[in-house]
């Protein structure tokens, strides 16, 4: 039955099997051959989304992440939380009515890397900044099973003792710019300072965050903790800001309700 | 083991590992306010256990026969043991993994053993450490035996297996330390990424050199998968980890792509390390030892010719399927799809070209568990690419994205396919490459089947039923039109079939130990089988293409 089916297709097998025949003696033929086929496919799908214009939309007064949001960015990678947590709310009604406006590019236009996500052992976090509040999200994390029994999340406790790390963040800004986010001079200059002002409201450092950053710029001490910086204040001030680096998504579907 | 090599490539090796040293130490030194510092220790404690082992050795005597007359094996050895050593850590922490979904509690306290931290270990333990080692030793095998020559040096050899794993230590103790770039399945940071390409171009230079040399004017089906394993890895590596480190002094770094770029950028990657690691590498495994295991001829040369240039040309388009409804443009998500369906033609090909090579030879699949292994391998190879190319479709993956159908998915190729073909795989090649008569216990190798098999079925319905249940559970609506259930609702739901699934893989790991001591107990206790007949033989005739030193 197979050969019947093929038999149509014999002329072109035969010149195929061929030429194979021929090639096949030629490990630099196979190697280039390989290249060229495999080649192809990823150039046609990636190259053009560096070019085509509407592939991100595009927002003017799309905010940056602070260096105390960056850095809590860094913590949400170093423990793989996107491992169980995506940040992409897909084009279908459940997801939209359960999570939010649907993701659009712009909102991640400046992460370096995306942290999309591929599984929900828990939920969406793209739009889960000011759900809760900080206390909230500090007992959620130092035990999970407190608040919500049911919960198979791993406890962060150890997050509400350990101390900032701040020294390295005007290098990490700088190499963000160097990948093309448009962090300023006074913004890398003076990252390690802006960390610390944002989670210090009563600080002279907290003045400065809310100069380079807008107003609007969360400035609380996250953790509740008045004695340290902790890396708690970080983690905290980054999932409170997701969601809210651009209003786009709001604007486009006023028909969406949160 | 050292004994082979001659005086001039021990010195080379002790250069080798000498390097290794000083840049362990630089990286322990220039990071040592980092995790870096770390690694760095890691490194030069790897480099230097190798440049004493090769010290010590320095002034033995060297070998006096012939060395074009026989096969080098000794890399071969070790990268199975590897494998079968990397293969019962890494499936052990999958089964932790697995437990502490089920009971959080087995979390315990500490920062390294949250399931961020060692799921990578799991992930990259298993693809990188079982399958990678496999995938490096059984190639050394196969490219000497189908070439008819023995590899060109005996240090790159060397240098590709332990620089590899190298690697493999350095993304493990990275990710328990927090090291990740946070990309799946390209986590390593950095410096272990700039290394994988150091030891990457050796691999693709020793197996272009090894084919140079060869007697024998065809290179084999086997060979060209095994290349394309090799190539399109090494492309797809250097892209999707471009970045720019934070500081040369520190681990972090941060990626060139962003947002929507980087989403297709590391799915790209990220499918096609599934084809070309997962897939190519392993059928080039298929393509030699199922035949030589059955003793039949491949079923069809044309065939085989159509589905490897399939397969290279189909897979990389693919990709965008993990992007389905999400802020990727449309087209690209409708190109990804197309090709993933069009995918099952090739795939398809590859699986029924093993199964018709098995005509004629059905008495042997039911009385040699070795020969089953690869068969049910071939079988889940075709189920698992039929099931992805149906997960691809764009209304079928709104239910399945983000499920534990995407995992039991995974794991019917990684279990079913991967790791049943290796297993086969090292049963046949174990007693050719210690000269022994046959495995200590062919009953152990039942067990192990059975095992594998029974581990695997149970875990792929486990997280068919979670999948699938989670899934619909999300999209259900109340009759006044609100959602019916809460997130923390499938949570709930899907306990019990956390529990089967932790079942399922721990009967797996189990069988995993099996086959490791049986590989030992074979290496110690077999008798040697005489007369040994493996040495580089002209195509023209069975006679040898060298007289034969021994």
């Amino acid at each position: 039955m197979f050969k019947t089916i093929l038999k149509p297709f014999s002329k072109f097998f035969e010149l195929q099997a061929k030429t194979h025949y021929r090639v096949e003696r030629h490990s630099m033929a196979l190697t280039f051959g390989i290249i060229l086929a495999a080649g192809v496919g990823g150039f046609v799908e990636i190259a053009p989304l560096f070019t085509i214009d509407d592939t991100v939309e595009i927002d003017p007064d799309m905010r940056l992440y602070t260096p105390l949001e960056q850095a809590g960015r860094d913590i949400y990678i170093r423990e793989g939380c996107y491992a169980c947590h995506s940040q992409m709310i897909r084009t279908l009604r459940d997801e939209v009515e359960r999570y939010g406006p649907y993701s659009l590019a712009v909102e991640s236009q400046n992460d370096h890397p995306m942290l999309w996500g591929s599984k929900r052992t828990g939920p969406d976090l793209a739009r889960v900044g000011e759900k809760y509040s900080d206390d909230w999200q500090v007992r959620h994390l130092v035990d999970p099973r407190a608040l919500v029994p049911e919960s198979v999340m791993p406890h962060y406790a150890f997050l509400l003792d350990a101390q900032l790390e701040t020294d390295s963040l005007p290098d990490r800004l700088w190499a963000l710019r160097m990948v093309g986010v448009p962090y300023t001079d006074a913004m890398i200059e003076n990252a390690g300072v802006d960390a610390v002002g944002q989670a210090r409201p009563e600080s002279d450092w907290a003045d400065g965050v809310l100069d380079r950053y807008g107003q609007e710029t969360a400035v609380r001490t996250f953790d509740g903790r008045t004695d340290l910086v902790t890396e708690m204040d970080a983690l905290v001030a980054y999932l409170q800001i997701l969601g809210h680096l651009t209003d786009l998504p709001q604007q486009i579907q006023p028909q969406a309700e949160e | 083991m050292m004994s082979n090599l001659t005086g001039a490539e021990r010195a080379s090796a002790m250069l080798i590992t000498g390097i290794g040293v000083v840049i362990g130490l630089t990286m322990a030194i220039a990071g040592r306010n980092d995790v870096m510092g770390a690694q760095g220790w890691i490194v030069l404690a790897f480099s230097a256990v190798l440049f004493f082992v090769v010290a010590n050795a320095l002034y033995h005597p060297e070998p006096t026969e012939d060395r074009t007359t026989s096969y080098y094996d000794d890399p071969t050895k070790v990268g199975i043991l590897l494998a079968l050593f990397w293969a019962v850590v890494a499936m052990g922490i999958g089964v932790w993994v697995a437990a502490q979904l089920a009971w959080p509690n087995l979390r315990f306290d500490a920062a390294w053993s949250s399931f961020g931290r060692i799921r990578p270990v799991h992930t990259s333990g298993v693809i990188f450490g079982f399958g990678g080692n496999a995938l490096i030793a059984t190639s050394y095998h196969i490219m000497q035996r189908t070439s008819r020559a023995r590899m060109p040096d005996q240090v790159t050899p060397w240098f590709v297996l332990l620089g590899f794993n190298l690697f493999c230590i350095i993304a493990a103790s990275g990710y328990l330390m927090g090291v990740t770039q946070s990309k799946e399945y390209a986590e390593p940071e950095w410096y272990a990424d700039i290394w994988l390409v150091v030891v990457w171009v050796a691999y693709f230079v020793l197996y272009i050199r090894t084919l140079a040399r060869r007697n024998e004017p065809h290179i084999y089906v086997a060979n060209w998968y095994y290349l394309a394993f090799i190539l399109v890895v090494a492309v797809l590596h250097i892209v999707n980890n471009l970045a720019v480190p934070a500081s040369f002094a520190g681990a972090k770094s941060y990626s060139a792509f962003s947002g929507v770029q980087d989403a297709m950028t590391q799915w790209w990657y990220g499918h096609n390390a599934v084809a070309f690691f997962l897939t190519s590498g392993f059928l080039g495994m298929l393509y030699y030892f199922l035949p030589k295991r059955a003793e039949r001829p491949i079923y069809s040369y044309r065939l085989s010719i159509l589905s490897f240039w399939g397969i290279t040309f189909f897979y990389i388009w693919a990709g965008s399927h993990h992007l389905h409804y999400t802020a990727l443009p449309h087209w690209v998500q409708t190109l990804g799809m197309t090709f993933s369906v069009m995918l099952l033609i090739p795939s398809w090909a590859s699986a029924g070209n093993a199964l018709m090579t098995l005509n004629g030879a059905w008495h042997k699949v039911r009385d040699d568990a070795t020969l089953r292994f690869m068969m049910v391998a071939a079988v889940f190879y075709g189920l698992s690419t039929f099931e992805g190319s149906f997960m691809a479709i764009r209304p079928v993956n709104a239910l399945s994205h983000y499920t534990d159908w995407t995992i039991g998915h995974v794991h019917a190729g990684a279990m079913g396919w991967v790791a049943l073909i290796t297993f086969g795989s090292i049963y046949a090649l174990t007693p050719v490459l210690w000269r022994r008569e046959r495995m200590y216990s062919g009953m152990a190798v039942e067990w192990h089947f059975w095992l594998a098999l029974a581990g695997t079925v149970i875990y792929v319905f486990a997280m068919w039923n979670s999948g699938i249940t989670q899934g619909l559970m999300w999209r259900t609506y109340t009759e006044s039109g609100t959602l019916r259930f809460s997130f923390t609702d499938t949570l709930i739901a899907m306990h019990p079939y956390y529990i089967a699934r932790a079942l399922g893989g721990l009967m797996f790991l189990i069988g995993a130990c099996i086959g490791f001591w049986n590989v030992i107990m074979t290496i110690r206790h077999v008798p040697n089988l005489s007369p040994e007949l493996d040495y580089p033989k002209s195509s023209k005739a069975t006679e040898p293409a060298v007289p034969v030193a021994e």
